[in-house]
């Protein structure tokens, strides 16, 4: 194995919207090959994080730094940075009316393609590509042809995300609540997909609520946010004892 | 969403909306035209002109009488300065030697223009399947494929040469789909059209073709009104396409069309339009009122009548292409992409009138509005206590871009027949902030997830589209809205 290199640095972060501070001197330091978990209670700023990592244009960030392979990415638009490799899955996937799945994801892919510098590729060599995607998180081709996200149940919805995690091959992924609204079997496929996908050369963030996932997925580090800060980081027994605990116990801690 | 973000958002899709007019340049050419101003005297002028039958010079005037007492209509969701008609010239036509017998003697200058427009009227360039009447100012310069045409029986020609030649067919229909008093543009119109095409499909044939016509306007001060009027006979079955730009001038320029057709029993009419008049500069200064009439008379059983229009251009438009189903079974379609930028306003839609028996209807309009801009779907389906079993389906769905546009939509519906079925569905969306991150998320630039909705927004109305107006329309669409960031 590689020596532990920091695929993502985040130094004292802070950032805020319409003037309201979220992030309050954040710090979070994830290595290829590792899996991270960010749990903590509603409102403790875990999804803005993962928009401000992705560069979304409601978030200012008023100090510190976001390095991503050694190269800060404040500046970058969100496009550059998922030409990077950064990716996020969406809590909430967003319905696109009148733009079919698979033009989306085709125009996804050779946009990521031709920001790399290769060549793009034709319909038809992306139609086995995204077959082979789809058939990991166990989705019919049928789906190609509906809308992006329109009329998709809540695991679909989920499942399209990991489908495009899997699509642009990213090496940063944040997973913002994906198990959230899934049953049991919606959930297994999900994390036999976020397996699959997981290399020593790539890192990923599950955003989640629930121990559950975790089961599915074990972590290499379990982080508690509160009030826009890390205030706790551990393995995963850390979880179990949130689980029984609660995130009362930190708090009253601190 | 946040107004900061608000911000960056606008200002990116600001800066992709405004592309500049490209067709905006003007022609120098050696012209006659009339002095600016209208009275009979005018209108007794350019009947003698252009060497017209007695019974087109009283159908002028008693429309230019109908016209005086008229008043402009106010009722639209439009905001305008009434044209000073008083300060338009009526007649504008380049100079010409005589008749034109072949190309050659026409103006290189408009043939330039045309070129530059993409309409290439020399033999070697011709469009393979499309014959062409360009239009220039107040006459038509040339048509293409007419000896072709000829062959099948179907005459294509200006409406000015129509008149010399089939003036039997002209007296018999013009005027009978659009009366000249149906509205005070069509009786202006009726007055003082200069040209336009003909096209006379008969019996049995399907053209071969599909037949368009290019219109411009160059002369800065005149006003185009042009007449088309398309007779489908029995059984018969035409294509016809429209195109219309203009150079960019600071002063408003008038636009009066009619457009009629007829389609008797089992023909079939499908009428495209791609409109991209000069639509005023950033600030609304300038750009042509765009107010037509265009009406089909689906005269006999199973006739059909289809419109689709792309409107992108013109300041002010004020259109309404509508069908009259009388032939039993009739069908009648409207399907319509408005675009309105800046400070465009347009009031478009159709009306569909049931008087025959199971007549059915289908309307489809796709409203974007971006800037300061206003654009209304007006309609109206109006079902006959006769038309029994009549059915009309309709579907308007606005998308807006940015903060400051705006879309209207008013829906009349009249039913007189319990046996009737009327569907209407209506949407409004918005291409909002969360959309656009989720696109540049997955790698997608800011211009192709534009793009993206936008072409998904209008697709169930382009692909009416005639093949060869299909690409030009999203291409327009890309010039106003999405091509490259300049």
């Amino acid at each position: 194995m590689n020596t532990k290199l920091p695929i993502l640095e985040i130094k004292n972060l802070k950032a805020s919207i319409e003037d309201n501070q979220i992030l309050k001197t954040l710090n979070l330091k994830i290595n290829k090959g590792e899996i991270h978990a960010i749990m903590g209670p509603n409102g403790s700023g875990k999804s803005t994080l993962s928009k401000v990592i992705a560069g979304h244009p409601a978030y200012t960030v008023n100090d510190g730094d976001i390095l991503f392979s050694g190269e800060s990415i404040l500046t970058l638009e969100p496009e550059e940075r998922s030409h990077l490799g950064i990716f996020l899955a969406f809590q909430y996937p967003i319905e696109i009316p009148g733009v079919s799945n698979e033009d989306f994801l085709y125009l996804s892919y050779n946009s990521k393609l031709k920001a790399e510098g290769k060549e793009e590729i034709s319909p038809i060599e992306f139609f086995s590509v995204i077959t082979e995607k789809l058939s990991i998180v166990d989705m019919s081709p049928t789906f190609l042809t509906r809308n992006v996200n329109e009329g998709f149940s809540g695991g679909e919805k989920k499942r399209n995300e990991i489908v495009q995690m899997l699509l642009l091959d990213s090496k940063l992924s944040i997973l913002d609540e994906t198990d959230s609204g899934l049953d049991i079997d919606a959930l297994r496929i999900i994390s036999k997909g976020i397996k699959t996908f997981m290399t020593e050369e790539k890192a990923i963030v599950l955003i989640t609520h629930y121990q559950r996932l975790l089961d599915y997925v074990q972590p290499d580090f379990i982080h508690v946010m509160q009030n826009g800060k890390i205030i706790k980081t551990g393995t995963s027994d850390l979880a179990k004892e949130l689980e029984q605990k609660g995130y009362e116990w930190l708090t009253v801690k601190e | 969403m946040t107004n900061q973000s608000n911000k960056t958002l606008n200002t990116n899709i600001t800066k992709l909306v405004n592309q500049p007019y490209k067709y905006g340049f003007s022609t120098n050419v050696e012209k006659e035209s009339f002095d600016k101003g209208l009275n009979e005297n005018v209108i007794r002028l350019l009947s003698q002109k252009k060497e017209e039958p007695e019974f087109l010079l009283n159908f002028r005037l008693k429309a230019y009488r109908r016209w005086k007492e008229m008043e402009c209509p106010e009722w639209a969701q439009l905001k305008f300065i009434e044209s000073n008609y008083q300060n338009i010239i009526y007649y504008s036509a380049p100079k010409l030697r005589k008749k034109l017998n072949s190309l050659d003697e026409v103006d290189p200058e408009i043939l330039k223009t045309f070129e530059k427009l993409g309409i290439s009227l020399t033999e070697q360039k011709r469009l393979t399947n499309v014959a062409v009447d360009a239009v220039f100012d107040s006459v038509s310069i040339a048509t293409t494929f007419r000896e072709e045409l000829a062959e099948y029986g179907v005459i294509f020609c200006s409406i000015s040469e129509a008149v010399k030649e089939y003036p039997d067919l002209i007296e018999k229909y013009l005027g009978t789909v659009v009366p000249i008093g149906d509205n005070y543009f069509t009786a202006l119109n009726s007055a003082v059209f200069t040209d336009g095409s003909f096209c006379y499909i008969p019996k049995g044939v399907k053209c071969p073709l599909d037949l368009s016509t290019y219109f411009r306007i160059n002369e800065e001060n005149s006003g185009q009104f042009e007449r088309t009027l398309i007779i489908a006979e029995e059984s018969s079955q035409v294509s016809y396409l429209e195109g219309c730009t203009a150079p960019q001038y600071d002063e408003n320029q008038l636009h009066a069309a009619v457009v009629e057709l007829i389609a008797l029993e089992n023909a079939d009419i499908k009428y495209s339009t791609v409109q991209n008049w000069y639509a005023g500069d950033t600030q609304g200064k300038g750009g042509i009122y765009n107010f037509v009439t265009k009406r089909g008379l689906c005269a006999g059983k199973n006739s059909k009548i289809s419109w689709t229009q792309v409107e992108t251009g013109s300041s002010v438009t004020w259109k309404y292409p509508s069908c009259i189903l009388v032939g039993e079974n009739s069908q009648g379609e409207f399907y319509s992409v408005a675009l309105t930028n800046n400070y465009q306003q347009t009031d478009t839609g159709t009306k569909m009138i049931h008087v025959g028996k199971n007549t059915r209807s289908r309307i489809v309009s796709k409203g974007i509005s971006a800037g300061n801009s206003k654009n209304s779907y007006r309609g109206f389906v109006n079902v006959n206590n006769k038309a029994i079993g009549a059915r009309n389906y309709s579907q308007c769905d606005s998308l807006l871009i940015g903060n400051s546009s705006n879309a209207n939509t008013f829906p009349f519906i009249f039913v007189q027949n319990s046996t009737a079925k009327i569907e209407h569905e209506a949407s409004t969306s918005k291409i909002g902030e969360e959309q656009i991150f989720y696109f540049l998320q997955r790698s997608i630039s800011l211009e192709k997830a534009v793009e993206l909705i936008i072409s998904g927004f209008c697709r169930e109305v382009f692909t009416e589209l005639p093949l060869e107006f299909a690409a030009e329309a999203d291409r327009l669409l890309s010039l106003k809205l999405e091509g490259s960031v300049g």
